[in-house]
């Protein structure tokens, strides 16, 4: 199995560290890992805005990139989610079918595909609070969600509950959306960090000394709040936790 | 109606401005959510509720015709004067002609959200009606001039303060009153001898049943009660997408409407109505006002199905964060921002992109809407028809063709690191600067993932592809 890995652009721009032990995890986890230089994005910020149609160059770019591989994988969830659910601004073909049904997000390929349970090299002696973006809670549904009568489940926890010393945080809501949203972060600047700082605070409130992910994007808004406002919290992709980081 | 854009990121600013304000208005109705999740516990069927509702109600809106007709001759039958609006407009001349008949000068009124949707106190008050709000919520709004802030809670955005001083000024009280019981007391004070004296009630509805002829009034007040049964005259007004086939079906949608709303089994009176009282007169109105043309829309008919019970509203972290005012429109909150662009594109083309689209409010809605895929559709109808901001359509148009083509691309990435490193932090935190007016930007890195992977990598995977050769 070829994997085709997918770093977002403001993983590649801002968190090169998350690329990085995603590369290293999925190599640790004896994956055979390929990085197309010329990716650049998935289409998602102008398809999130409506312009949908601006989109198709981009989306055109990622497939000559990323359809010769088996299977795609990429450490945030929000741009499988429209990769699997929204990229339609170019035409369906065989090549696009392919890409749309074999991305996935890091955390369910390790767990749904590679059914890797154990992390021997993880030890990470912090209490975490969890968060699950939008995406993955409600659109790739990696766990369970609050606004449903189902059982608890939970992928990134049954994952992060292997690292040796991990706590976890409870705090009290747990699946509120934190106001990142793309683009609606500048459109909508003040309902979105008052999002963002309610967001922090309920994790900082329940002892939290890092917040940790599986999608960078929130994380980077989150961190914005926090450090303007001086809540004093951590912030830390889930592929670092499981790739060895102790701090 | 005025077609300029509702300014909703500022009234939304503006509300987070007073923390008292802000901070009950969030717990309130986020409290609201934590009981419907109760209610939601203590249901093993809830799921199969939700099915069932969503498919009765699509069921009956793909046989609307059939179901209207069916309700209108068994409700004659019953002795009910039945009525059609294809607009508002044309509801408002109707109330205006009924009343005229009777000689009638004041209508006392239940909640129904469908009245404020036809402007229908705009119209009758120039010619001499008075209309009177019955619901506590409703009347404070009324007495306020405000269009109502919830589907449910009319008066949510208001503290215990703010009406303490609107009826101060109107029922001349004592402004600093704290109890909100001392102030449903002044206000049933002031509404009972218009009440006693109304002389022709009126009522919205929540569901007509086709096969009865009948329909069903939800309130926690009661007051739907008074305003149907004090005067002779009961006129009902409502939306023909209320509509559901059996009286069985009520059995689903009573039982899911007032948990998901208020988190309370029931609500305190259900009305069944099923015809006029001796000697009395009942006349329903069934308003298409813009419904039939939102049946034809292939991504948003669904949002027909919606029975008002505010849950997704309550859900809704921006709506919590930003309040019904903001939305300037009858119908806020995720399904204002649905509905809402079907009576007026160009007014309401900024609610669709007033969320995050997140997907709480879709897992919420008892009848399993699809809102926020809706609220995405919108968004490309929008863009498509331009009635989104000039400049954001440049930016992602740019945005389009710099993402596809890779060099160039990484000239400007290196370029935003470059940027972050050395610009002035006033430059980059001035107020033009909507990311930097509330957060810090993201810290500048030496290098980006690609450059590492270059330097790191490269060498060593194109050997393998050499060596596999
Ligand atoms: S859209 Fe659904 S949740 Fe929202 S008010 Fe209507 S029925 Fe209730």
């Amino acid at each position: 199995m070829k994997i085709g890995l997918f770093i977002p652009c403001y993983i590649d721009a801002f968190y090169p560290k998350t690329g990085i032990a995603t590369l290293e995890l999925l190599e640790k986890l004896g994956q055979d890992v390929d990085y197309p230089m010329d990716q650049t994005c998935c289409g998602q910020p102008m398809a999130n805005s409506g312009c949908n149609k601006d989109a198709r160059e981009t989306e055109e770019l990622f497939v000559r990139n990323f359809s010769k591989y088996d299977v795609i994988v990429a450490p945030s969830g929000s741009c499988v989610h429209h990769i699997r659910d929204n990229f339609d601004a170019i035409e369906q073909t065989d090549a696009v079918k392919h890409i749309r049904q074999n991305t996935y997000e890091l955390v369910e390929f390790i767990h749904d595909i590679l059914k890797v349970r154990e992390f021997p090299w993880a030890e990470f002696p912090h209490k975490v609070g969890l968060h699950n973006s939008c995406g993955t809670l409600r659109a790739l549904r990696t766990a369970s969600m609050s606004e449903r009568n189902e059982p608890f489940f939970s992928k990134p926890m049954d994952l992060l509950s292997a690292v040796k010393g991990i706590e976890f945080a409870k705090p009290k809501r747990p699946d509120e959306c934190c106001g990142f949203g793309g683009t609606y972060s500048v459109t909508e600047e003040a309902v979105s960090a008052r999002m963002g700082l309610d967001k922090v605070t309920d994790h900082h409130n329940a002892g939290a000394e890092y917040i940790v992910s599986a999608d960078t994007s929130c994380m980077m808004h989150q961190q914005g709040c926090a450090e303007r406002n001086g809540v004093p919290i951590k912030f830390i992709h889930i592929a670092e936790i499981l790739n060895g980081a102790r701090a | 109606m005025s077609n300029k854009p509702v300014k909703h990121a500022q009234a939304a600013a503006e509300f987070l401005e007073d923390d008292p304000h802000r901070l009950f208005h969030d717990e309130r109705l986020w409290d609201m959510r934590q009981k419907r999740d109760q209610q939601m516990h203590g249901m093993p069927e809830w799921q199969e509720l939700r099915d069932r509702a969503s498919r009765i109600k699509e069921h009956t809106l793909a046989n609307l015709p059939t179901y209207l007709e069916q309700f209108e001759e068994n409700a004659r039958r019953n002795g009910i004067h039945v009525h059609w609006a294809r607009d508002g407009a044309e509801h408002n001349r109707i109330v205006a002609e009924i009343m005229g008949k009777h000689d009638a000068k004041s209508l006392i009124k239940s909640k129904s959200m469908i009245t404020d949707e036809c402007e229908m106190r705009e119209y009758l008050e120039p010619r001499g009606i008075t209309v009177t709000e019955t619901d506590l919520g409703e009347r404070i709004q009324q007495l306020d001039h405000q269009l109502p802030s919830h589907v449910v809670v009319p008066a949510v955005q208001k503290l215990t303060g703010d009406v303490a001083k609107i009826f101060a000024k109107y029922y001349g009280t004592d402004p600093n009153i704290k109890d909100p019981h001392e102030l449903a007391e002044a206000q049933r004070e002031a509404a009972r001898p218009v009440l006693l004296s109304g002389d022709t009630g009126m009522t919205g509805g929540n569901f007509i049943v086709a096969e009865t002829g009948g329909f069903v009034v939800c309130t926690n007040e009661g007051n739907a009660d008074l305003s149907s049964n004090l005067p002779n005259v009961h006129i009902a007004t409502l939306g023909i997408e209320r509509l559901v086939p059996r009286v069985e079906d009520l059995g689903v949608f009573v039982r899911l409407l007032s948990r998901s709303a208020l988190g309370s089994p029931i609500t305190q009176y259900t009305t069944h109505f099923r015809g006029p009282r001796k000697g009395g007169e009942m006349h329903v109105i069934l308003v298409d006002n813009g419904r039939s043309d939102r049946l034809a829309m292939p991504q948003f008919w669904s949002s027909l199905k919606c029975i008002r019970c505010g849950a997704c509203m309550n859900t809704c972290p921006v709506y919590r964060r930003s309040g019904g005012q903001s939305y300037g429109s009858v119908y806020s909150g995720p399904i204002g921002a649905i509905i809402d662009p079907t009576f007026n594109a160009k007014k309401f083309s900024t609610l669709p992109f007033a969320s995050t689209m997140n997907g709480s409010c879709s897992n919420v809605c008892p009848v399993e809407i699809n809102i926020h895929e809706q609220i995405y559709d919108w968004r490309r109808v929008l863009a498509e028809k331009h009635d989104i901001p000039f400049v954001k359509r440049e930016i992602m148009k740019m945005a389009g063709r710099l993402l596809a083509q890779p060099r160039l691309y990484r000239v400007s990435i290196e370029g935003t690191e470059v940027a972050l490193k050395t610009m002035p932090r006033f430059v980059l935190y001035n107020y033009l600067n909507p990311w930097g007016k509330h957060r810090e930007l993201p810290h500048p890195v030496k290098e980006t993932f690609n450059s590492w992977y270059r330097k790191n990598r490269l060498k060593t995977s194109t050997k393998k592809e050499h060596e596999s050769a």
